[in-house]
């Protein structure tokens, strides 16, 4: 569970009870019942089904996993994929349809930035379009840097913090300690 | 393996078939776009021809030749298998006269590919029963598979925010750099007089 930091427990009465600030409260309540919208357009859904299933449990496991296919009933817009100009009103009017407070995220490279697709035909970036809270890059990003975005999604919304953020590039913690099983040195 | 296609076409047509060829098993007829529907005809009714599966259709812009527009045509017959291009070539460098007939009533298949190659090309099927734009948007204006179609031109629908409403820079970097991708001599780094 999250932490909520201005908690208060009054430990002098028997019944117990807490104080915090309501923002407080909401941010706590908004950033563990994320209602996700998948508006999945390419091949990041692929990426976005690995992520969402067992193996990686991205969004049960951050209480953002139960889909509202309305959005008038979900408040995270997932972007996945490349938005082509056609769709683009598409794009905006189901986020203009979602109820306030609301987020977005723009899962992969195409939906940040429009990608290697720099044409007549694709958005370059939903940024273009509509307010973006949280870019993931990667073509497509690894799951570990969509939980990244989750969780600094999770973190904005706690904090009240509007402004965008962008998932950092990661260097695997691993890297330097694997070694192969069989160099030429090693015995066998 | 379908040379013999080639024979009879131009034994059946005679000048109307501008020049043929031959490579790597693939056999081209070039005919003139007057008589594009007579062969298609010929083709798909002829016993000997038998040309009953429409495999594709494209246009493909040469902007340093006139007619400059190339109309591509492939076929199979199921029957006989084999198989043929047939080509024709349109339209001045202005895009003027770029029609050809639709070849929809004889292949039901040819209705969509037609829609494609006026969509992205700009060729007009004569007869198609519903030529509107597949791909793009009935706003969009020009032809963006013409060579001449700027690269860097898009028709957003939705404005674009400006970076006062976003907070945050909008400008998109060039996803190459002047010497990779690119094929066709865009270079935006160049133009900036970087590098």
């Amino acid at each position: 569970m999250g932490e909520l930091k201005q908690v208060t427990l009054d430990a002098s009465e028997s019944s117990g009870f807490a104080t915090t600030k309501l923002d407080a409260l909401l941010g706590w309540a908004r950033k563990w019942s994320l209602f996700k919208y998948p508006f999945v357009t390419a091949c990041c859904g692929m990426e976005f089904m690995s992520l969402t299933s067992p193996r990686f449990d991205g969004t049960a496991r951050f209480g953002a996993e139960a889909p509202r296919f309305s959005p008038r009933q979900s408040d995270l817009l997932w972007v996945v994929g490349t938005i082509s100009q056609r769709q683009a009103p598409v794009l905006k009017r189901i986020y203009e349809q979602m109820m306030e407070p609301k987020w977005v995220l723009a899962f992969g490279t195409c939906a940040s930035c429009g990608g290697f697709y720099d044409n007549y035909t694709t958005v370059p970036g939903i940024d273009k379009i509509i307010p973006c809270d949280v870019y993931v890059p990667g073509c497509p990003p690894r799951p570990e840097a969509v939980i990244d975005g989750l969780m600094l999604l999770q973190d904005k919304i706690a904090r009240g913090d509007k402004t965008p953020g962008i998932v950092k590039p990661h260097e695997d913690p691993a890297a330097g300690v694997v070694k192969l099983r069989r160099s030429k040195d090693s015995e066998r | 393996m379908s040379e013999r296609v080639l024979e009879v076409l131009k034994a059946k047509f005679g000048d109307a078939v501008l020049k043929t060829h031959s490579q790597f098993g693939d056999d081209t007829a070039i005919v003139d776009a007057k008589s594009w529907k007579a062969v298609c005809r010929f083709l798909r009714d002829d016993p000997q021809m038998s040309f009953d599966m429409f495999t594709d259709l494209c246009g493909v812009d040469y902007p340093d030749r006139n007619p400059r527009i190339e109309v591509v045509l492939h076929l199979y017959s199921t029957q006989r298998r084999h198989r043929v291009r047939l080509k024709c070539a349109v339209g001045d460098e202005d895009m003027g006269g770029c029609e050809v007939d639709s070849i929809c009533d004889l292949w039901v298949g040819a209705n969509w590919f037609e829609r494609e190659a006026y969509d992205l090309v700009g060729v007009t099927f004569k007869g198609h029963p519903d030529l509107r734009r597949i791909l793009m948007y009935p706003e969009f204006e020009g032809h963006p598979l013409l060579k001449d179609y700027p690269a860097d031109r898009a028709q957003p629908l939705v404005p674009y925010r400006t970076e006062a409403e976003a907070g945050v820079p909008l400008e998109k970097l060039a996803p190459f750099a002047h010497d990779e991708g690119m094929p066709f001599g865009r270079h935006p780094t160049r133009e900036h007089g970087e590098n």
